[in-house]
Order: C-alpha cells, then sequence, then structure tokens
C-alpha cells in the first residue's frame, strides 16, 4: 500500500513537471526535431544530468548506494532497433507515452489518440511475441554500465558525461542567442 | 484562440525533474516509467479477454506475475501523472479543451498520433522501456542499452523528421 501511494505521489511531481516544461504540447516536442525548439533536449539532458551527479554524490555522501539501484538491462540490437522505430514514431506523434498522457490531462485529444497507438503497439509484441521473442532476447549484455564498458572509473565517466552534456546546453544556449 | 501561457524555464524544470527522478531512485530503487504501464494494461485486458493468447506469450505473463497489472506501481504512477499535469496545466490557464473547442488538430495529425504511437509501442517494448523508463532514468545510471536508445532515437528523429514536415508547419 505504501509503495503505491509512492508511485501516486512521485507520478503527480513527475506530470507536473512534464507539463510545467510544456511537454504535453505535441508541435513543441516535433519542433526539436526541426531544430526549432530546443525543449526536449534542454529538459532532458538537465534532468539526465540532475539525477545522474545525485546518484553519484548521493553514493560518495553515504545517502544512497548507487550499487542497489535497477540498472536497466542491455540488449544490443533490439534497443538499436526499438530506439529507431520509436524515434519514427516520436516525430509522427509529437509526444512519447508518458507526455501523451500529460496531453490528454492538458486537454489535447492527441494525446488520446497517440495513447490509443501506444496500447495498440505494446498489444502487437505480445501478441506477436512468440515469433519474435527470439530476436527479443539476442544480444544481452546484463546491467552493462558506461564505466563497466570503458574500464574507466565511476567518476570519471560522471565527469566526462557532464562536459559533454554541459557543452550541449551552452551550444544549444550560443545558437538560440545568434538567432 | 487565446495564447497559452509561456511553460516554466526547462532548464531550471529539468532540475526539478530530475530531482523527482533522484527521490524515485531513493525511495524504490528504480526509475520513473511509463511504456511498461500501457504494458500492464494492455495484459490486463488481454487476460480478461482471452486467458489462452496471454499464457502464450512470454510477454503478457511477465507483467502478470507480480499481482493485478491494474494495480502494478507503473500504473498507479501513471495514475499520479495524469492527475499531476492536469493540476499543473489548469492552475496555470493551460487546458485546452480540444474536444469540445475548435481548436481541435487535424484528422491527419490524429492519425499520424495514433500511427506514431503504435510505432513507439512496438520500440519501446523491444528495447524495454521508453524516453522516461530507459531514455532517462537507465541514461542517469549510465546503463548502455540507455545509451543506444538514447542515441537511435534522436538519430531516426532527425532523419525522418524531414520526410514528415507537412505535419509540423
Amino acid at each position: 500500500m505504501n509503495d503505491l501511494l509512492i508511485a501516486g505521489g512521485i507520478g503527480v511531481a513527475f506530470g507536473w513537471a512534464l507539463e510545467r516544461a510544456g511537454l504535453g504540447d505535441p508541435p513543441k516536442l516535433a519542433g526539436q526535431f526541426y531544430l526549432r525548439d530546443f525543449t526536449v533536449l534542454k529538459v532532458m539532458l538537465s534532468a539526465m544530468l540532475t539525477a545522474m551527479l545525485g546518484v553519484f554524490w548521493g553514493g560518495r555522501l553515504g545517502m544512497l548506494d548507487p550499487g542497489a539501484l535497477y540498472v536497466p538491462e542491455t540488449y544490443l540490437l533490439p534497443q538499436l532497433v526499438g530506439g529507431l522505430v520509436f524515434g519514427l514514431g516520436f516525430v509522427l506523434s509529437g509526444l512519447c507515452p508518458g507526455t501523451s498522457c500529460v496531453a490528454l490531462a492538458s486537454g489535447r485529444i492527441e494525446g488520446a489518440a497517440t495513447m490509443l497507438g501506444l496500447f495498440a503497439g505494446v498489444l502487437l509484441v505480445g501478441v506477436a511475441f512468440p515469433a519474435i521473442e527470439p530476436f527479443y532476447r539476442s544480444t544481452p549484455h546484463g546491467a552493462l554500465t558506461l564505466q563497466r564498458l570503458t574500464g574507466l572509473p565511476y567518476g570519471v565517466v560522471v565527469a566526462l558525461v557532464t562536459v559533454v552534456a554541459v557543452s550541449m546546453l551552452a551550444w544549444i544556449a550560443k545558437r538560440e542567442a545568434a538567432r | 484562440m487565446r495564447p497559452l501561457r509561456q511553460y516554466a524555464e526547462p532548464h531550471a524544470t529539468g532540475v526539478c525533474l530530475g530531482l523527482v527522478l533522484l527521490a524515485c531512485f531513493a525511495l524504490t530503487g528504480q526509475g520513473l516509467g511509463a511504456s511498461g504501464a500501457f504494458a500492464s494494461v494492455a495484459s490486463g485486458v488481454v487476460v480478461a479477454v482471452s486467458p489462452e493468447t496471454a499464457v502464450h506469450s512470454a510477454y503478457f505473463r511477465s507483467y502478470l506475475q507480480d499481482g493485478s497489472p491494474w494495480t502494478a506501481w507503473l500504473v498507479v504512477e501513471i495514475m499520479g501523472v495524469l492527475v499531476g499535469a492536469a493540476a499543473s496545466a489548469a492552475l496555470a490557464g493551460r487546458t485546452r479543451l480540444t474536444f469540445v473547442r475548435a481548436v481541435r488538430p487535424s484528422g491527419g495529425r490524429l492519425f499520424a498520433g495514433v500511427g506514431g504511437g503504435m510505432l513507439m509501442g512496438v520500440g519501446a517494448a523491444l528495447a524495454r522501456g521508453c524516453t522516461s523508463g530507459l531514455a532517462l532514468s537507465g541514461g542517469a545510471l549510465l546503463s548502455v542499452g540507455a545509451w543506444i536508445f538514447m542515441v537511435a532515437l534522436f538519430l531516426a528523429g532527425f532523419l525522418v523528421a524531414p520526410l514528415v514536415r507537412r505535419l509540423w508547419p
């Protein structure tokens, strides 16, 4: 029960933040792919940096154990192909699964259309699963992280990702200032 | 049409979103998600309509093994997202009732929305996550698969965008 209260509370905060940023607005999200509106990248990079640095420093200061967190497992080919298919769908609908709910909640029928499609998509995979299961389970690499892949210390990878992400944000800011 | 109220500053909002994700890591040991909620509900529907189909698919079974799919953690989280986003939009005066008003999107865009949703459903199912569960949450934990998914997603998006320009004038 307590778990579900946390789920609901985290969800409310998640939905609130996505709506505040304008991520329930399909033309705004699609604008990212035409380099007209960089909100998607700005929000994603800032959020990712905050959580990554929070987990790292939280671990250093003994406030949480990064090793105990669930790291999504790597399946090279399914995730590569899944990402390509997903990106195609993202441009078509101007929404992703989370933001389709935000769009619906802010009164946009596009949100409902995308949610309907999402149901159909996962249903399709579920029904066709016996046929695609070998591909789904192919190229497994377990809970592979960038630090395990490169052999670099956790702190160095965090620092490198920070430099790349901050450079991207700075490039975006410079580009916007120039216009 | 009344112009929409301005949205919040994206970097600051991104930091807030990151703090929500961090709280989620600290409280539950795992990240946020969205596509998993759709998979749970789809599995719940399938097992109710045709239990045989559910039994034959390891995909549906995986969403049915830990109790009722209707009260799965991610389903409750997504209900929270609906409530939080609705409250935020209403309080900021940004709720657009396209159901009733004449600001309805074109039929073509709705069709593209359904089609795009389907592709994302397939993509997220193959990749075991979407922008929230895999790209953002996994990215923050430096999962290699999460970064591959994120790069592939944006690559496909940028490559396909010029072909569907008509959708987003």
